[in-house]
């Protein structure tokens, strides 16, 4: 097998079979973010052990999420599905009274054609609890992609806006009012003392991509440091605080994944969707601001201080790092950004496997790599689309990459093989976003070339026969 | 429909799984949509593999759902068959594959004639059996087949060893202490003079399949998974099997004793004696196992009549209520199993020796029954493990399914004579120490935390006067949820809303009375 490493972006397409978590997954952290939320997930035991054996010690927290697991009876159709979610959607509002349940499709109702969609506006009228369907089974998708699906059809249960940018603002719904008052409490006569900065402030943007909290409001605090107000994120604490959509809001992306989010924000909800690189890393942090404030026609603000400073905090990490070699296996379509940011690193990249490319969502971040590849003089890495696991391992005995980023099931072989390994799901389940977290992305990098360094000399690299 | 969060046994596919990827050079191809291979996951992360887990996919996405898989799971198949020559290859049909229902003996039967390695379809319908029974019907599946092609290729040898020899069957990857048992079992065997013929599946290579008709006996330790093959090659070939798992002083001597019988139907005629293992037995458990001698120590004493709850798979939770009651004088309030399939067994197994039998795969059932029973102690599987941190009650695993912690890197055996010392460092460690227990009561306690809700209930009708909170505080930390409980139930009894200390007496007198 020949390995080149070329001068251009190029984009391979292998056979598709890797390794990667069952989008499902996705239950995990979202039930989390959306506090009242309860996530129902329509499958069989299979998906059920996945979710109990990835998950780990969450599951004896008492969860607000549930297998409905289908029996032979339902498979076959001698059960009524209507009446056999209805029965389990009943028993879920008495014990926890939700103000939302999400009923996540997986791989059998694809199958049997459960017509989860239609049921779930009459059920949702007959229990009078709104009821969300995402198909976020592994027919289509891959891991993260899940919290896509449930995304883009949380982004239809958003509150209509109507704004028309410099005019009266058009108030369609009740909800929409409401947020709307909360958010805008200045009154015309204040507008127009205000300042030109106070002016944007009155362009609604809403970011989208579930994170936690903090993180959330970290980037939120950088926005407004160049003056910009984000008035509200897709998905919100809550449900019943999903941020008011329309014609003329702008909406941008936080995560490389949410591609379908993205279409539904703009196709059906009509917003504006701006195409930047995501704030991972310090390097695509500012890039990501700038593409905003360049939108919304403001000139940044102490933004290249900020991300040499940050630069400089990580100085440490960075002497680790520089010239060491990286292999992207891929399974949860973050690792364009973080190719991007390790090379910014000084690292050098071989390949970034990746499940799904969506070259028009990710345009800014693709261009952003080319670049980051230029101005530090480093051969643009190949990008392999629905990687085959068993050639990316021929690729990697010859590559003799520092370090794979791969996920669970060849971590432990490889690292037998005398190639350290860090597991991609970390990266999916620890805050990444923004300047402040640029620290624990390459505190994930390292560990296993840390660990190196204390075990260095004992000779124990390769433990395989 | 069934509102599940949580589940003992995992589905069909993984057993078969689990057997396949034992054998060596046995490769599994499941027939599965992406994301399924999360076996694959659990093995290395919890066996701590080395080797990459010998499973693919052959991947069921949107066109296969559209067009049906057609030459995918051949070529699959077939490219496995070129990277890695393995001897057999499994397809492993998963719960989205059977709703399809394609014809994968089909697949099968088209990728024989191209490729080198046998190939077989596991024969487990998805919504019928779980892991543990998909498992057993796996491993006599590849038993069968091998068999059936030696004797048509006529090179089956029946004749015994000239010593007595046994095989293992029932040793496998992801098994609860498998590795360590099997390690306890080769070293009993060989002490009574047994030579092992095959250990299957664990590290057994299928091309040897066909001299397991050698052995003078088969030993099944576990009921899960082993039991058909045994009584497969007693139907086939007039081998007899033991299953009596050797866990436990009096079942290791059980199981002994049933070896010898076994041994003595072809060892006169062969060697011109008998032989008598009553010696071993006897040495093993007084002086070389510790278990006996520390049931007869003062040690143990503080632990008779202690209620303990135990729950797990057929085979160890009947072992071990067995031991709790036998030989220790443990009081089990309860025992139970999620193997449904195997509940007749299993009551029969545990009748006398416990005052409950509880057959369920519901987890909030036995929550449920260990918050009403309030053992001292429980021993179960990572669930019951969970249950007692929010009761407050010290839990010993003793079945899967487990977490990483329970696949140590020390020599942990449950099974033979040090297996009995495991068990029993295992049931004391787990009860609060004798002594403390004794302290705690007579200083009242060092336990100064707020007491929180230590019900399984949400309940929350019912509001505690400071006083009577104080004096609750004043009570020690093993005991006070008891009390707590006890003292609300009472008032519920008797409609009181608000607990004073007067409420407490009264609770507990009326508790006495």
């Amino acid at each position: 097998m020949s390995i080149k490493i070329s001068e251009t972006l190029t984009f391979e397409c292998e056979t598709g079979n890797y390794h990667t978590f069952c989008p499902i997954s996705c239950v995990a952290w979202l039930y989390q973010k959306i506090e009242d939320s309860f996530f129902l997930v329509v499958g069989t035991k299979t998906c059920g052990y996945f979710l109990q054996n990835a998950l780990g010690v969450m599951i004896f927290a008492e969860p607000r999420y549930a297998m409905a697991e289908l029996e032979e009876g339902d498979i076959s159709a001698q059960l009524n599905d209507y009446r056999e979610l209805k029965r389990l959607c009943l028993q879920i509002k008495k014990d926890r009274n939700p103000s939302v349940i999400i009923w996540i499709g997986t791989c059998t109702t694809e199958i049997i054609k459960m017509d989860l969609e239609g049921m779930a506006p009459k059920l949702e009228n007959e229990i009078e609890i709104p009821i969300v369907v995402a198909r976020a089974n592994g027919l289509d998708y891959a891991f993260t992609q899940g919290e896509d699906t449930v995304l883009a059809a949380m982004a239809h249960r958003c509150p209509e806006q109507n704004l028309l940018i410099g005019k009266k603002q058009e108030i369609k719904d009740k909800k929409g009012k409401e947020l709307f008052s909360f958010r805008f409490p200045e009154t015309e006569e204040k507008k127009n003392i205000k300042s030109k900065n106070n002016l944007e402030d009155k362009i609604p943007l809403v970011l989208f991509g579930s994170l936690p909290s903090t993180v959330a409001s970290q980037l939120s605090l950088e926005l407004k440091r160049q003056s910009i107000h984000v008035s509200g994120w897709l998905p919100a604490q809550r449900y019943t605080d999903l941020p008011a959509l329309g014609n003329g809001i702008y909406v941008c992306g936080v995560n490389p994944f949410l591609s379908r989010t993205a279409t539904t924000l703009m196709r059906r909800r009509k917003c504006k969707l701006i195409g930047a690189p995501f704030p991972i890393g310090p390097d695509g942090t500012r890039a990501w601001i700038e593409e905003i404030c360049c939108v919304f026609g403001i000139e940044t603000q102490g933004l290249k201080e900020r991300e040499q400073q940050v630069w400089d905090s990580l100085g440490n990490y960075l002497n680790l790092v520089r010239g060491k070699s990286v292999f992207f296996m891929g399974d949860n379509l973050l690792e364009i950004s973080l190719a991007r940011f390790l090379i910014r690193c000084g690292m050098i990249v071989y390949e970034i496997g990746i499940p799904y490319m969506d070259k028009r969502y990710q345009a800014a971040e693709l261009k952003f790599l080319q670049n980051t590849c230029k101005k530090m003089c480093i051969p643009m890495p190949r990008i392999v689309e629905k990687p085959d696991n068993y050639n990316q391992i021929q690729r990697m005995r010859e590559l003799q990459p520092d370090l794979a980023i791969t996920g669970m099931a060849h971590a432990n072989p490889l690292e037998a093989r005398g190639i350290n390994t860090k597991w991609s799901v970390e990266f999916t389940f620890a805050q990444i976003h923004g300047f402040t977290n640029a620290k624990d992305v390459l505190e994930l990098v390292t560990r296993p070339l840390r660990r190196n360094n204390n075990l260095e000399n004992l000779g124990w690299t390769n433990l395989v026969k | 429909m069934k509102l599940a969060y949580w589940m003992y046994a995992g589905p069909a596919h993984i057993g078969t799984l689990r057997v396949a990827s034992s054998f060596k050079n046995v490769h599994a191809i499941m027939h599965a949509p992406l994301g399924d291979d999360y076996f694959n996951v659990m093995r290395s992360m919890l066996e701590r593999e080395r080797d990459f887990t010998p499973v693919t996919a052959s991947i069921v996405d949107r066109h296969v759902l559209a067009r049906g898989s057609q030459e995918k799971v051949v070529d699959n198949i077939s490219r496995k068959d070129k990277q890695e020559r393995p001897n057999l290859i499994v397809l492993t049909p998963t719960c989205t594959s059977s709703i399809l229902q394609e014809d994968l003996q089909n697949f099968v039967e088209r990728a024989s004639t191209i490729s080198e390695s046998d190939i077989i379809l596991a024969d487990v319908n998805h919504y019928r059996v779980n892991e543990l029974q998909a498992a057993d019907r796996t491993l006599e599946q590849v038993v069968r087949y091998y068999l059936d092609k030696a004797r048509r290729q006529g090179n089956l040898n029946t004749s015994l060893t000239e010593k007595p020899s046994a095989n293992i069957i029932g040793i496998f990857t992801l098994g609860f202490h498998n590795q360590h048992d099997c390690r306890e079992l080769k070293r009993l065997l060989k002490d009574l003079g047994i030579e092992i013929n095959q250990v299957i599946p664990e590290g057994g290579f299928v091309d040897n399949l066909h001299k397991l008709p050698k052995a003078w006996f088969n030993l099944v330790p576990y009921r899960e998974t082993g039991l058909m093959t045994a009584k497969y090659l007693e139907k086939e070939f007039g081998m007899s099997y033991i299953s009596t798992t050797p866990m436990g002083i009096v079942d290791i001597a059980n199981c002994i004793r049933q070896i010898q019988e076994r041994i003595n139907i072809w060892y006169p005629t062969l060697l011109k004696k008998k032989i008598n293992y009553e010696p071993y037995i006897d040495e093993q458990t007084k002086y070389i196992s510790q278990a006996a001698w520390f049931s007869r120590s003062i040690d143990c004493q503080n632990l008779t009549g202690k209620k303990a709850v135990v729950f797990g798979d057929a085979t160890h939770a009947a072992s071990i209520t067995k031991i709790l009651t036998c030989e220790m004088g443990i009081r089990v309030s309860c025992a139970g199993t999620y193997c449904k399939h195997d509940e007749e067994w299993f009551k029969e197994q545990v009748q006398n020796f416990c005052d409950e039998i509880l057959v369920t795969d519901d987890h909030t059932e036995v929550g449920d029954m260990i918050a009403r029973v309030e053992p001292s102690a429980i021993f179960g599987t990572q669930m019951e493990r969970h249950i007692g941190k929010r009761l407050d009650i010290p839990c010993g695993v003793i079945s899967s399914p487990v977490h990483i912690q329970n696949f140590t890197l020390g020599y942990r055996p449950f099974l033979g004579y040090e297996g009995t010392n495991q068990v029993a460092d295992l049931v004391y460690n787990s009860f609060t120490l004798g002594m403390e227990d004794h302290l705690l009561e007579i200083f009242g306690g060092h336990d100064t935390k707020e007491v929180i809700t230590k019900s399984l209930s949400t309940d929350t009708d019912l509001t505690w006067t400071s006083e009577s909170q104080l004096e609750l505080n004043k009570i020690p930390g093993f005991v006070r949820g008891k009390i707590k409980r006890n003292t609300e139930k009472f008032a519920r009894q008797n409609g009181i809303t608000e607990i004073t200390a007067e409420t407490m007496y009264a609770a507990k007198e009326a508790l006495n009375a």
